[in-house]
């Protein structure tokens, strides 16, 4: 079985060890998805699989038979950028722009948990169906995504303007 | 260093303080900068606009190439083993099981790296970018805990992680000194900075200290602090023939690539260096010994090597910033006059760099006063080379200064602003020459009303909200406005009217290639689409580090003089049958796609014109930035005042910082939009600074203990407010475009600013970073 990769199928690796990063960047040269820690501590390689975020450095590419990956090479459709990473350049959420598509990866599976109505740590009622993403839902759940150039002010404008205003 | 070295240094600071005295009295009409940039007036171009970063489309799409990411043929991994003592020597090394493992090419140690001479260690020549100047990998000598003993390259990077774990190293370990307080008995030494001794006194500060009527005499202390830059360090690297190419994260290329062909006894120009996109740097991304053990690994095997360290290896073979212990004293009259300032105290360095932490210099400028004590001794540990970091000295200066201003103001039943009010000096109070431009009064004054400053209560832990004690704090901020000899530009002018600036520069996310767009399109009167900015490459002219927040002036001298050169070409060109015809190049500018006589727009000509009938396709110029003499003649300095509202749980310690507000005086601000995030970020590496980040340092043996992302904490979402800036935009009239370096200033304040807060919250002074819950408990 093969991996779906931004819609394309690719071959898991024959080496185990390789991460689901390293498959992305170094085999497949989809370098837009990040290394910053290699140890699940700063969510610069995050993806999406199925839809949830995953921090790809901690993943075995081998686990991921089966499964839709898409990465930040796979969110601009036919040359347009995506909503959110129009709104990160309008905004400025990022400076060096290392953490960038890991933290547009996560905010859109974030924006997905919250819509199922997944709690957080800052969420009052752990029973309840809505969860509405205020300033400290969002950041508590991109807290995640470290950015050391400190574009948090400007991510979760982005973040805002595209997931709550919008209304998605 | 060397004795030598230092001798050397010494003799470079006596020669420039000869100098400086001659620039000092010298007719400001001599001087660069003292004739204000005709930018300066020019009010309703692109300069100031918010202009989103030009290269933002490819980094939302994940396009922007990072050192690590260059495809090569045939590319070999490199993993690095590191040793596990202090001092001493290599008593054995077994590689072989590394040898025979699957994928391996090569397992470089000191016994086959290729004969090469250190790195030359910063600031011991123009352009020296070495981190050490420490043999790499070519003896058994062990100079730190985590130095490079063994490189492994293989096909994968699987296979040169896992060949690096079968590596068996033992030691024949030496006595270390990696206590601090063991070290500074055994032996101190007064620091220098750049060439130039840091001890000062004017006036017997002691005697005016112990008459004060009002005094407080404490000390503060900084731990280590990492830059943990979330691109890892790397390059990727290759030999052609005799020529090295390094794709590297570099903010010096042109630094490292001298730096490198002395370390491989080459010419200059066989060593190339590229680095268009930096993941971050804050003052760590120069030459350490990666890039030069990556070369060897690749000529050794006539192969590219790709090495990306590791986040621990970031820790292990790049330095960070020192801790400082300071004592800081200052006496005030009952009026609130400063009559002494006393900052003097220990930082711990190595005997492989020169970077004693230089805590002092906010002190030198800041504060009026009768008198002053400054010094900053250093003390020497077996250890990695510290570095700069994001405003070395200023920011864990300020943290000293700024907390001792906020205490005499309590001493004294004084509010904390009008303190400082009271004590705006007319000049610099240590070099005693004019200010360029200061006006950090009216930074305090708009800063106060937006933050509703009045709104404070001065008693301390008088605010509760539940469990939740408020308080509000403020600090001043400054950095310094600095520009590095060599800077050059080429200009190339097409006859479709574009202009492209080519600089050996860097853009590590401080918006330089979008802001400097936007400059030279207003420079030249065309459109931002007309404009290209070519920068990170070591081919490119001029030697122009991104430090010391010098990079925006280093650029704007070199664009004016190529500038220069570029209009009195034109004009040469243009020749008799132009509106231009007889005019000096002084006499004209940039305007509308071509030159027009300044006072009289009217004569004007594009420049499409004037290329065509030139039957010219294109005019090349390179300019070359006069020395920053304009430093030696007035003190430049940026300032800013520094807001915060902290939170503080009476029951667990935990702070939160609710609210914080800089207040910028740096000049002319270039891009609204990136000089935002400029501030914002370095203020939000400043609450890691006053809440979180401390490398931890294992005093028994050397090493660092929280080399990780998990464990060495810096902000993180929920940690970080809406954190608010403003700025005064009164340009400098002695600075290019009027503007002053703004990548530092953002850090610096903010530890006291929180500190001051916390005080204000609960009553108590914490003199310790970072301000942990349980210095609160």
């Amino acid at each position: 079985m093969a991996i779906r990769i931004n819609g394309t199928d690719v071959q898991a690796p024959s080496d185990p060890r390789v991460s689901l990063l390293d498959l992305l960047r170094e085999e497949l040269h989809l370098t837009g998805t990040k290394k910053g820690c290699n140890q699940g501590a700063c969510g610069a390689c995050t993806v999406l699989v199925d839809g949830e975020r995953v921090v790809s450095c901690l993943a075995l590419a081998v686990q991921y038979e089966g499964c839709e990956i898409t990465t930040i090479e796979g969110l601009s459709k036919e040359g347009a950028l995506h909503p959110l990473q129009e709104a990160f350049v309008e905004h400025d959420g990022f400076q060096c722009g290392y953490c960038t598509p890991g933290q547009i990866c996560s905010a859109i599976g974030m924006a997905a948990e919250a819509k199922r109505g997944v709690p957080s740590h800052v969420t009052d009622d752990l029973s309840t169906d809505t969860i509405v993403l205020t300033h400290d839902e969002l950041r508590e759940r991109m807290s995640g995504n470290l950015c050391r150039c400190g574009a948090y002010n400007g991510i979760v404008a982005a973040i805002t303007e595209t997931f709550v205003e919008a209304g998605e | 260093m060397s004795i030598l070295e230092q001798a050397k240094q010494a003799a470079q600071g006596a020669a420039q303080s000869v100098i400086q005295k001659a620039v000092e009295l010298a007719p400001e009409s001599w001087l660069p900068g003292g004739k204000p940039d005709p930018l300066i007036h020019q009010k309703h171009g692109l300069i100031g606009k918010p202009v989103s970063r030009i290269d933002g489309p490819l980094k939302v799409q994940g396009k922007a190439t990072f050192a690590a990411e260059f495809p090569m043929d045939g590319l070999l991994y490199a993993s690095v083993a590191f040793s596990t003592v202090p001092k001493g020597r290599i008593a054995s090394l077994d590689t072989s099981a590394a040898e025979a493992a699957p994928g391996v090419v090569l397992v470089m140690t000191y016994r086959n790296a290729p004969r090469m001479k250190p790195m030359p260690v910063f600031m011991s020549n123009a352009k020296a970018a070495g981190g050490d100047n420490l043999p790499v990998m070519q003896d058994d000598r062990i100079h730190w805990n985590g130095q490079p003993v063994a490189l492994v390259l293989a096909e994968t990077q699987e296979q040169a992680d896992h060949a690096k774990s079968l590596i068996r190293v033992t030691y024949e370990a030496e006595p270390a000194t990696t206590r601090f307080v063991e070290a500074k008995a055994q032996n101190t030494q007064p620091g220098l900075f750049m060439g130039q001794p840091m001890k000062q006194e004017i006036g017997d500060a002691e005697a005016a200290l112990a008459a004060a009527p009002v005094k407080v005499d404490v000390t503060y202390t900084t731990p280590r602090h990492n830059h943990n830059a979330i691109e890892p360090h790397a390059a990727t690297i290759v030999w052609q023939g005799d020529e090295l190419l390094v794709h590297d994260a570099s903010q010096a290329v042109t630094h490292t690539a001298w730096s490198l062909s002395e370390v491989f006894g080459i010419e200059e120009s066989q060593v190339h260096v590229t680095s268009p996109y930096v993941g971050g740097g804050f003052g760590s991304k120069s030459l350490w010994q990666h890039q030069v053990l990556g070369a060897a690994a690749a000529k050794l095997t006539g192969r590219p090597v790709r090495i990306a360290l590791s986040r621990e290896g970031v820790y292990r073979m790049t330095g960070g910033r020192t801790l400082t212990e300071q004592r800081m004293a200052i006496g005030a009259a009952q009026d609130g006059r400063f009559e002494a300032i006393i900052h003097t105290g220990t930082v711990a360095m190595t005997h492989h760099n020169a970077m004693p932490e230089p805590f002092i210099l906010p002190t030198r400028s800041a504060y009026a006063a009768r008198t002053f004590k400054l010094d900053v001794e250093v003390t020497y540990l077996d250890m990695i080379a510290n570095t700069f970091m994001r405003a070395p000295g200023e920011s864990v200066g300020t943290f000293a200064l700024e907390s001792a201003v906020d205490e005499v103001a309590v001493a004294l039943g004084m509010d904390p602003v009008a303190l400082r009010m009271v004590n705006e000096p007319s000049e610099d109070p240590t070099e005693k020459k004019p200010f360029s431009s200061r006006n950090i009064v009216e930074a305090y004054r708009t800063g106060a009303e937006r933050f509703g400053w009045t709104k404070r209560n001065p008693v301390p832990g008088s605010v509760r909200d539940g469990e939740w004690q408020v308080g509000m704090g403020v600090a001043t901020s400054t950095y310094p406005y600095h520009r590095m000899p060599g800077g050059a530009a080429r200009l190339t002018l097409t006859r479709d009217g574009r202009m492209k600036v080519e600089i050996a520069a860097h853009e590590m996310g401080m918006g330089t290639s979008t802001a400097q767009t936007q400059v030279t399109a207003d420079r030249f009167g065309l459109q931002l689409d007309q404009v290209d900015f070519a920068y990170g490459d070591s081919f490119l002219p001029g030697q122009v580090l991104a430090g010391g927040s010098q990079q925006t002036a280093s650029i704007g001298a070199s664009v004016v003089a190529a500038q220069h050169a570029m209009v009195a070409e034109l004009l040469k060109l243009a020749g008799n049958d132009s509106p231009l015809a007889g005019l000096r190049a002084d006499e004209v500018g940039g305007m509308e796609g071509g030159l027009a006589k300044l006072d009289e727009p009217g004569r004007h000509e594009t420049y499409a014109s004037i290329l065509s009938r030139a039957q010219r396709d294109e005019v090349a110029v390179v300019g070359s930035a006069p020395p920053p003499l304009e430093t030696m003649h007035w003190s430049m300095h940026s300032w800013g005042a520094m807001f915060c509202e902290v939170r503080v749980n009476s029951v667990t310690g935990e702070v939160r910082v609710s609210r914080f507000l800089g207040s910028f005086d740096c000049g002319r601000i270039l891009n609204a939009k990136t000089a935002s995030s400029q501030f914002r970020g370095g203020i939000i590496m400043g609450l890691g600074m006053a809440l979180m980040e401390e490398t931890q340092f294992d005093e028994r043996n050397g090493r660092i203990m929280n080399p990780s992302l998990a464990e060495y904490h810096v902000p993180v979402h929920l940690d970080v407010p809406e954190i608010d800036v403003m700025w005064t935009d009164i340009a400098d009239p002695h600075a290019p475009m009027g503007a002053r370096g703004i990548g530092e200033i953002g850090i610096t304040g903010v530890g006291a600013a929180v500190a001051n807060a916390i005080y204000n919250a609960t009553g108590k002074r914490i003199r310790d970073l970072p301000i942990t819950l349980d210095k609160l408990m």
